[in-house]
């Protein structure tokens, strides 16, 4: 080596036993990074990617990725994922109690009193049976189902809005005149799952479980009460053929652009449609959430929601569980809520109240405060279902062949039983 | 042994150094395969020709098939086959356990989604390949003739294919949804008509039509009456151009329609539309393909075979059925088969377009199967696996169909 050649080549040297003292230390420099697989029905993506752009300034060693996707992608892709191991670390997910065998349980490297204190009651949508005392997620939404009315209709059509108590029926026949005299595609559509069918079930007397705690016999009185209904208003013209006749199997449909477009009267979907439909409609019409329709057993929602849960294939657990520590932190939790115009499923936040920004409408404040009143009044059994393991597999069951007595290749009565008989096989299996 | 090359030096061309480049290259093969030869000796050269492609195939094709045929045969819902226990023919049980195969509805769930399937896609076969068949004809008939702007029209008629089949289905559900472009035609073509038929242009252009048409009749039978009647057929004629005045001067409502109500395509559970549609659509995407195929058979009939026939005085209809159907009937029945193979293999535009609905109406076995393996809360892989056996029973069937009618044309 020349003379000229010598400085370099010290340099170059120097520089290389640096990069491998580098890399040789991987404690020092190496980043994890973690996916969250998110579905959002708004900006909730949004809202948790700019929260944990926070949390990675303040943990420069953990990246979190949010991969936003569609519902259908969570819905029907995650457990196989899942069980190719090839699953995200954490997930934003809705059939709670139905993937609990791949969640993490984040007890080892959280503040468990604290989780305990302020989740009790959304907890257990995620454990199985009553040994199971994990915890393995949040719910960044508690949910309640419900319908959306669309005020202006009835005011143009001079028809008198049902009032508290109401039933089913009475909402019928008043929505049918605003059909009629307003001259509107549909009175009322439903969203294509046996989730918001439950709640009306439930209203009509549906047990969905037997003595002990089995869905041996799903489809009861009450039960078929509201198939009977929802048949019946499909051929009248009330439902709309687009969303239960309108695909097949246990598709998941939304109405909700219906609702947007003036398409229908009423839309029985639920509180995560709030901010939605305050950022859609605008003030095209005025919309409202009443109180929750009657049965002869009430005046039951649904609850519900989505949690943000980690799953046990994550290589990093003790990263995993400091992400969602700092997501439930209660500043951070509080924002979340706020921003996507959620109803709180953490107690303490709760309890303090939420301020909802100025962007949200008065009609937005009072249909929330109607849906927190509504969650006081749900019953036993829609809890006890939400709650329950393979209560997908009763959603499922319900679309797929409730449909199929709309559209014709079953009656009710064949329905009724293949209801059953595709529950017990799922929960056989 | 190897040849000597030259060098490079004084290559006068980039086309010149690619030669030699290339000529280096298989210099620099033949050593190894010429070791492999003397291994394996040269009749099986061949087989180390086939190798690489044969391992791609068996890894992505043949490799799946055998796992499938495995799961059909295993319970359970992991995706892991260790966690699978093996259940025998269970699964064949669900699918085949029906009362009346007519009848899905006397089968047990699996086998109810998987009949329902089968009875879809049949009709659909049996109605989309005749139909694609004949207009994949006509339309390479009409592009084999010296017609301007051939290449043009092969091109537009070949362009569907080239569509992902998810957007082809995407394209159409925007033209054929409630809002979408074809009832919004159909909804401005009736209101602009509504509009049109009061004004006094529209009155007089129609009276002056009808008034021509009637004219036309009176006096072509009038041309055929004695002298003695022609004063009748007169007032005939006067009557009727007084009932035409009355009906398109004084009531143009009489032609007014009713207000258009958007028609629901693929969501209409008893007008049969939904199917229609499916069929359409597929066909329209498909058609440029098999379109193709009939026009290179169509090219490759010998043109002597025609002069002779126009010397002899042959009509065209009476060539077609003596020469084109003939010498075309190979390349019609791969065209046939192919066709029937793909068609049992509808999935993706058919889910894009109507999910299967309304109801399970447009339901094909694929969906079938995608829906027990992947959706919802019970993933049932084995009764996917066992249907997918199923169906690929017909498919073999089929292929063998189409291999004995290719070595019988072949003699």
């Amino acid at each position: 080596m020349t003379t000229a050649w010598k400085g370099p080549g010290l340099l170059a040297l120097g520089l290389t036993t640096s990069l491998f003292a580098a890399t040789a230390t991987p404690a020092l420099a190496q980043t994890v990074n973690l996916r969250y697989l998110c579905y959002a029905d708004a900006n909730e993506c949004d809202v948790a990617r700019d929260l944990l752009d926070r949390f990675e300034k303040a943990n420069p060693a953990i990246k979190v990725t949010v991969d936003k996707v569609g519902f259908a992608v969570i819905r029907e892709q995650l457990e196989t994922r899942l069980q190719g191991g090839e699953a995200p670390d954490m997930a934003r997910v809705t059939n709670l109690g139905g993937l609990n065998k791949y969640y993490l349980d984040l007890r080892p490297h959280i503040n468990a009193a604290n989780w305990e204190a302020n989740f009790a009651t959304t907890l257990p949508w995620m454990r199985v049976g009553p040994n199971d005392k994990g915890i393995y997620g949040w719910m960044t939404q508690l949910t309640v189902t419900g319908p959306f009315v669309n005020k202006t209709m009835f005011d143009q059509t001079g028809v008198k809005m049902p009032g508290a108590g109401a039933t089913w029926d009475d909402w019928a026949k008043a929505l049918a005149e605003v059909q009629k005299k307003g001259k509107i595609y549909s009175g009322m559509a439903l969203d294509r799952t046996g989730h918001r069918f439950a709640g009306i079930a439930i209203s009509m007397g549906a047990k969905y479980f037997d003595a002990q705690g089995n869905p041996s016999a799903v489809v009861d009185d009450g039960f078929k009460a509201t198939a009977e209904r929802v048949v019946q208003w499909h051929k009248d013209g009330l439902m709309p053929p687009d969303i239960w006749p309108g695909a097949s199997g246990a598709k998941w449909k939304n109405a909700g652009d219906m609702f947007i477009n003036s398409d229908t009267a009423m839309h029985i979907a639920g509180s995560w449609m709030i901010q939605k439909f305050q950022s859609d409609i605008g003030n095209k019409f005025e919309w409202i959430v009443p109180p929750q329709p009657c049965g002869p057993a009430g005046c039951s929602a649904m609850p519900g929601g989505a949690a943000m849960v980690a799953f046990k294939s994550t290589k990093h657990p003790a990263e995993v569980a400091k992400v969602m520590e700092f997501m439930v932190s209660e500043p951070i939790i509080k924002e979340y809520y706020e921003r996507t115009v959620q109803i709180p499923a953490h107690k303490a936040v709760a309890e303090k109240g939420l301020t909802y920004g100025k962007e949200v409408g008065e009609q937005t404040q009072a249909a929330l405060k109607q849906f927190t009143a509504d969650f006081a009044k749900i019953s036993p059994v829609a809890h006890q279902l939400q709650a329950y393991q393979r209560n997908v597999a009763i959603f499922n069951a319900t679309v797929n062949y409730v449909a199929q007595a709309i559209t014709g290749p079953l009656t009710l009565q064949q329905a009724y039983p293949k209801i059953q008989e595709e529950i017990d096989n799922a929960v056989k299996k | 042994m190897t040849t000597a090359t030259p060098s490079p030096k004084g290559a006068a061309s980039g086309g010149a150094l690619a030669l030699w480049l290339w000529s280096r290259l298989g210099d620099a093969l033949d050593g190894p395969f010429r070791a492999v030869q003397r291994h394996v000796g040269a009749h099986r050269m061949a087989y180390v020709f086939l190798l690489p492609n044969l391992l791609v195939f068996g890894l992505f094709s043949f490799w799946p098939m055998i796992l499938n045929f495995y799961i059909a045969f295993t319970g359970g819902q992991s995706v892991l086959l260790g966690e699978r226990p093996f259940v025998g023919l269970e699964n064949f049980r669900e699918l085949l356990g029906c009362q009346s195969y007519l009848d899905p509805k006397t089968c047990p769930v699996a086998g109810f989604s998987f009949w329902t399937g089968v009875w879809n896609t049949l009709f659909f076969a049996l109605v989309q390949v005749p139909v694609m068949v004949v207009v994949a004809l006509l339309t390479a008939l009409v592009l084999n003739r010296d017609i301007r702007g051939r290449g043009f029209w092969r091109a537009v008629y070949f362009y569907p294919v080239m569509l992902s089949p998810v957007v082809v289905a995407v394209i159409w559900d925007w033209v054929l949804k409630r809002r979408g472009i074809l009832n919004e035609w159909l909804g401005d073509a009736t209101d602009g008509w509504n509009a049109l038929v009061p004004t006094i242009g529209f009155r007089l252009a129609a009276f002056a039509l009808v008034g021509l048409l009637i004219h036309a009749a009176v006096m072509r039978i009038a041309r055929r009456l004695p002298e003695a009647r022609r004063t009748l057929a007169a007032r005939i004629a006067a009557a009727l151009g007084s009932i035409t005045v009355v009906t398109f001067v004084l009531t143009p409502q009489a032609l007014t329609l009713p207000d258009y109500r958007p028609i629901n395509w693929l969501i209409d559970v008893r007008s049969g539309w939904p199917m229609f549609w499916v069929i359409f659509v597929y066909t329209w995407g498909h058609l440029g393909f098999y379109m193709l195929i009939l026009l290179a058979g169509l090219q490759s009939i010998p043109k002597d075979l025609y002069e002779a026939a126009e010397m002899d005085g042959t009509s065209k209809g009476r060539q077609f059925w003596r020469i084109t159907l003939p010498l075309l009937m190979p390349t019609m029945i791969v065209v046939l088969v192919l066709s029937l193979i793909r068609a049992f293999q509808v999935f993706d535009e058919v889910y894009v377009l109507t999910g299967g609905g309304p109801g399970q109406a447009t339901k094909m076995l694929i969906q079938h199967i995608y829906e027990s393996a992947f959706i919802g809360d019970a993933k049932r892989y084995g009764i996917a696996a066992a249907s997918s056996v199923l169906v690929a029973g017909v498919l073999l069937v089929l292929t063998l169909l189409q291999l004995a009618a290719t070595r019988k044309r072949a003699g």
